[in-house]
């Protein structure tokens, strides 16, 4: 059933990189229940545009929660209200008639803002830089069924794998920290034959590189799980953490 | 200017060898010393600029979104072909080839769709080395798929996620050459202009989208992965910020445009929704292998689907295609549920949409069964509907998907300005007028660690290439030429939102140049975009600064180049007076309603020289040869 409905946004507007924000007000009227979250942000840019004022800025590009690109802190909540939900996969149907929607940035130091609702997330291809990749040229690789994996690893290695990579569980941490980001990708490498050649420099060099990066420390609250659109388990926190261990063991951590 | 297309001769299956051994090499020291850059990183890009990294090139890649990871590719859910025969079920790369050359109903280049079915093998190995998580059978081995137009099982896939999986994949290869120092990102930027010196490309401009600077950048080779132009239609299943720019900008610098009329329209989409909506979702392909599609047998039946028993019912794939069923090509699937909507036994609250439902495979195998293969994508389209298709069956309607269309490219994958070579959906080359379920991530890769590593040799180590800075005047005249764009669009302070334009534009394609179209339609599109682009240069609106992050400045920049494409678009379906693969011109159609081709008259590619905009284009044509597959009607039935 297609509804309209009114509502109140707070939106945190700020015009670069270190300048002072604020939170502004603007009321939308009619917006249908059908229309997602981000489509109820066109209508609002729309709207400030024909009036001549600037539009909200926010990232997004596939609007079916796979690119990774959007994220927003609605009402406190990291992607909003919906569990597994990325913003872009939210509708308005969740909203009611009347409510007041207080939409923000990620908030995290190596997370600077660059402008409104967008944010600089480098630091995470940093940190995949630092060893999340097998190393190996094209060209070289044997017959993809030379090594057989078995399903239950090779399903576990895609549960990790899911990560979009758009930064909710950092957001939603109140240390700020990438644990589950980094663990996820972790775990899909050593979850498979073909990581296993690198899998103790790996944990040790993406986790030095979080911390350089200046993401804060886990402390098990698991607010990261929650945010998290892929549902990315905190059981790769757990496994992380046992693979650091292994590695400092082994003496191999280091190239 | 004729149009060389370099492809070798000799037998089919011994060309690309051939080739690869006539292609000049250069020398590991002498890659060192050359820079190449990559406009991209989607799987061609991302591919194409690990691969070079590793040979030894330097690289430097250039990308509108934050991070490589999010190019578009990442969408992509079906799967990736790959003769690898695993199935035993009578695969091969001459059946790949010829369902691929069919498909594309005799509109592609038969050597390098040959090619293309080689290297497909090659792949599925270099993913599974990177650590891509392929489905896999309880023995461990990797399982497989069939896809529409094809009755073989070589699709593999990453549970609803494959685009994803492989775009990791290769964004890990590229993130390791980064790490080696090899690659240099450069996230946030848009490719405005391509600088050509001496008739070769050299370099590129771009506008940092976060300072709103514009920069030069110099090389020995530019490389364009920059993805399909679907978005022209304004409503697509294409992200947001797919655009033609680059492939448009370098169009005006002397590359040709192919096939540009050549759009596929995916049969299984969310319909619309509402004037809200900014883009449409695909549901993808696979589902046809255990959904059926049908509308009521009676025009105007309201009832519940589940109400309507199966005598009323008509599954009008099953009926019309025996043999294909539901699994016939995309073009045939879509048109066919267009015209049972025109006929008025559409469904849903504006009747255009049909039901895909499940109901037999949930009673056959069992709803965990259809969870485990599908269950991201019934979760999906239950965000998006709030209906839930495990009980009650989807509604889906064509969208537009993929562009078969795009600059021309040799057999080399380098178009006619010479050092500027085209990757990916952005090229015209393998499928031509129809693509067939996931090929396009196959032809991705295919370009991008397999083909071009060698190709680029032809011109790094057949030409000379004086060395050339940014301090050449070609950079200053292109920064100006783009600059220039960009003061005029803040300048016309006009009362209309950029939004609205590209809106309009889009339903002016949408409705003449969609799935079906006809020649009093054409022109009078061509009328109407001309019109609507002059009001968009009269009449927008653009709020804000150039020296900033400035979201509608650059989607106006993106819309001005639909705009000029748009028109080029629909002169090119006005030029082709034959109905082939995604191309249905009512005129030519059989009795059954079937695309009719003409290969007297049109067997060719129509690669199209930009004169000015406004101007009547040049119309280059290269002829197509058929030696392995015969053309024929193509038959689903
Ligand atoms: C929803 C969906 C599902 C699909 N599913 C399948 C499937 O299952 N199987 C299949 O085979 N195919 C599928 N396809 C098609 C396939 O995904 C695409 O054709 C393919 O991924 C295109 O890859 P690409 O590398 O050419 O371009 P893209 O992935 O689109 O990448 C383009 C890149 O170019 C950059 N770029 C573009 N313009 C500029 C510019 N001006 N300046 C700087 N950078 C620029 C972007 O930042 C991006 O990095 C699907 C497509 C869609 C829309
Ligand atoms: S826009 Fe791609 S995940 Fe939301």
């Amino acid at each position: 059933m297609s509804e309209s409905i009114n509502v109140t946004l707070k939106v945190w507007r700020q015009n670069g990189p270190g300048e002072a924000g604020r939170f502004e007000t603007y009321p939308l009227e009619n917006v249908s229940t059908h229309a997602s979250f981000l489509e109820m942000l066109d209508i609002l840019n729309e709207k400030l545009i024909n009036t001549g004022k600037m539009p909200v800025a926010f990232d997004s590009d596939c609007r079916e929660g796979i690119c990774g690109s959007c994220g927003l802190m609605i009402d406190g909540q990291a992607h909003g209200p919906d569990r597994e939900t990325a913003t872009c996969q939210l509708h308005m149907r969740r909203f009611s008639d009347g409510d007041t929607i207080t939409i923000e940035p990620w908030r995290a130091r190596s997370f600077p803002i660059l402008k409104d609702l967008v944010v600089d997330r480098s630091a995470f291809d940093r940190i995949i830089e630092a060893g999340g990749y097998n190393s190996i040229n094209a060209g070289n690789a044997p017959d993809a069924n030379a090594i057989l994996i078995p399903k239950i690893d090779a399903e576990a290695a895609m549960d990790a794998a899911a990560c979009i990579g758009c930064g909710a569980c950092v957001a939603a941490c109140k240390n700020a920290s990438a644990l589950l980001f980094v663990s996820a990708k972790v775990m899909h490498f050593a979850r498979l034959p073909q990581g296993k050649p690198e899998r103790e420099t790996r944990v040790a060099r993406m986790v030095a590189k979080m911390d350089e990066e200046g993401f804060g420390s886990c402390t098990n609250t698991t607010e990261c799980e929650a945010a998290c659109p892929k549902g990315i388990s905190f059981s790769n926190i757990v496994s992380l953490r046992r693979e650091s261990m292994r590695a400092q063991c082994s003496g191999r951590s280091t190239r | 200017m004729t149009l060389e297309s370099k492809v070798p001769s000799g037998p089919m299956d011994k060309r690309w060898s051939r080739h690869k051994f006539d292609l000049k090499l250069v020398a590991p020291a002498n890659k060192r010393k050359h820079t190449i850059l990559v406009v991209g990183t989607g799987l061609a890009g991302a591919s194409a600029a690990a691969t070079l990294a590793e040979l030894g090139y330097n690289v430097q890649a250039f990308f509108y979104h934050d991070s490589p990871r999010r190019a578009h590719s990442i969408a992509a859910q079906g799967g990736i072909n790959a003769a690898k025969n695993y199935q035993n079920d009578g695969d091969s790369v001459h059946r790949l080839f010829y369902d691929t050359v069919k498909g594309g109903d005799f509109r592609a280049r038969e050597a390098n769709v040959h090619r293309l079915a080689e290297v497909s093998v090659n792949i599925i190995d270099q993913c599974v080395a990177q650590g891509v998580p392929f489905a896999r059978d309880y023995g461990g081995e990797l399982a497989n798929r069939s896809f529409g137009g094809a009755q073989v099982s070589r699709t593999f896939y990453a549970r609803g996620q494959t685009g994803q999986q492989l775009l990791l994949g290769a964004y890990s290869s590229l993130m390791r050459q980064v790490d080696l120092g090899k690659v240099k990102l450069f996230p946030r930027r848009e490719m405005l202009d391509l600088v050509v010196i001496d008739g070769v490309a050299r370099g590129i401009v771009c506008r940092n989208l976060v300072t709103g600077e514009f920069e030069s950048y110099a090389g020995d080779a530019v490389l364009l992965c920059t993805g399909g132009y679907g978005n022209v239609f304004y409503l697509s299943t294409n992200a947001k910020n797919c655009n033609v720019t680059a492939a448009w900008r370098a169009a005006r610098r002397g590359a040709f445009f192919a096939n540009p009329c050549f759009t596929q329209i995916h049969p299984t989409c969310i319909p619309q929704s509402g004037e809200h909506q900014s883009k449409l979702t695909l549901m993808s392909e696979s589902l046809r292998n255990d959904g059926r599609v049908w509308v009521p047998l009676k025009k105007g039946d309201t009832r519940s689907p589940r109400e309507i028993p199966e005598a009323e019912r008509d599954y009008f794939l099953e009926r019309r295609y025996p043999s294909f069923g539901n699994l016939v090509p995309r073009d045939v699937a879509s048109r066919a549920s267009k015209a049972v909507c025109d006929e008025g036994r559409g469904v849903g609250p504006t009747g255009l949409s049909v039901y895909l439902d499940f109901a037999a495979s949930i009673e056959r195998d069992g709803e965990n069964t259809i969870r485990q293969k599908y269950g991201n994508l019934f979760q999906m389209y239950e965000k998006i509907t709030d209906d839930n298709p495990y009980e009650v069956p989807m509604r889906i309607y064509p969208a537009v998907h993929y562009t078969m269309g795009g600059l021309w490219v040799d057999y080399n994958l380098e178009s006619t300005v010479p050092g500027l070579f085209v990757l990916g959906e952005a090229n015209f080359s393998d499928h031509g007028a129809n693509r067939l379920g996931a090929s396009a991530l196959m032809q991705g890769l295919a370009d991008g660690y397999f083909i071009v590593p060698y190709t680029l040799g032809s011109h790094i180590a057949g030409r000379t290439l004086a060395k050339v800075t940014t301090d050449h005047p070609a950079f200053a005249d292109a920064v100006k030429a783009s600059r220039d764009v960009t003061t005029r669009l803040l300048a016309v302070q006009g009362s209309r939102s950029v939004d609205s334009f590209h809106r309009e534009l889009g339903m002016t394609l949408w409705n003449n140049c969609g799935m079906a179209r006809n020649d009093a339609g054409l022109r009078s599109a061509r009328e109407k975009i001309r019109e609507l682009r002059d009001q968009f240069w009269s009449n927008v609106r653009v709020t804000g600064k150039g020296e900033e992050l400035n979201q509608t400045l650059e989607h106006a920049g993106r819309v001005a180049d639909y705009f000029e494409f748009a028109e080029l678009l629909v002169i090119d379906a006005t030029e082709r007076q034959e109905s082939c693969g995604g191309h249905f011109r009512e005129e030519y159609q059989t009795e059954e309603g079937e695309a009719k081709r003409n290969d007297d008259k049109f067997q060719y590619v129509a690669a199209w020289e930009f004169a000015g905009v406004g101007e009547d284009p040049k119309l280059h044509k290269e002829p197509l040869t058929f030696e392995e597959v015969h053309p024929s009607q193509r038959s689903y039935k």
